[in-house]
């Protein structure tokens, strides 16, 4: 069961309204390696994974959570008072269309989420690299997103979950490495 | 799977039963803020949640974690049984 605490995990400020910075952070609300298929690939692992693990599953899934909700805030906050004239010069005059200023679960193309972004073996191995991969692939996209912007505020933010891509795919590997020490230690006669 | 005793499931279902309450009077008083009594019977019920948890960690384990619960030595959180196990 989650229970919702009405504060983000680190606080997000935004400079200026920039629409174009909305459009490229969508990539980790909805995209292939954002938050929410980070959120969704582990807490769907958490079943099949041996015990040693599931703690850690658990509470990096609960964290994406809140990421999602930071990432929500900081589009929010550089469309809120965009006029779709901004929106339209920012390419998002077909989003607009669509949904006006309203999130939507889609990547920077405008590609919308799909089940298809997460992988489940059931093999603890190949779904743990799976998921060291994706924190590494999610890493790099914060860094090019911070790299296209010019927002002191914003890129704190982005450094915040740059950094934690990093702690959660150090996390991953040690308990890949937890696992093998389990496999090593069993005694066949 | 770690075997869990009859007063494991007695009172997690007590629990189970306040969290319930909680969630229909929280969603109820948001649409009806004003509502004295149900407020009370909401607090009442919060500080019976409260008296629950510790009642149960101290017997199972942490039930929440990022420091919404204590741990014994060494760190418990990681111990089965998870939800989807009992």
């Amino acid at each position: 069961m989650w229970i919702y605490e009405k504060k983000l995990q680190y606080p997000v400020r935004v400079s200026t309204c920039n629409p174009k910075l909305a459009k490229y952070l969508i990539e980790q609300y909805g995209g292939a390696d954002g938050e929410l298929a980070a959120a969704l690939r582990y807490l769907n692992q958490r079943y099949t994974i041996p015990d040693k693990v599931i703690g850690l599953l658990t509470d990096i899934g609960t964290e994406e959570l809140a990421h999602l909700e930071m990432i929500a805030t900081m589009v929010y906050k550089l469309t809120k008072d965009a006029t779709p004239e901004q929106l339209k010069e920012a390419g998002l005059d077909a989003h607009y269309v669509n949904h006006d200023r309203a999130l939507f679960y889609h990547n920077a193309a405008g590609a919308p989420f799909t089940a298809t972004y997460i992988q489940a073996k059931g093999d603890p191995i190949a779904d743990l690299y799976e998921d060291i991969a994706a924190e590494e692939k999610a890493r790099a996209t914060y860094q090019w997103i911070i790299n296209m912007s010019d927002d002191p505020d914003l890129n704190d933010g982005l450094r915040f979950l740059r950094e934690r891509e990093i702690i959660h795919a150090q996390r991953f590997r040690e308990a890949v490495e937890m696992l093998k020490e389990e496999r090593d230690q069993k005694k066949f006669f | 799977m770690k075997q869990v005793p009859k007063e494991y499931y007695e009172l997690l279902e007590q629990i189970q039963t306040v969290d319930f309450a909680l969630v229909e009077l929280t969603l109820y008083l948001d649409t009806h803020p004003a509502d004295y009594q149900a407020i009370q019977q909401f607090n009442q019920l919060a500080q019976r949640r409260k008296h629950l948890k510790k009642q149960f960690e101290s017997a199972y384990g942490p039930l929440q974690q990022f420091g919404n619960s204590y741990s014994n030595y060494p760190w418990n959180w990681n111990d089965a049984p998870w939800p989807w196990q009992i």
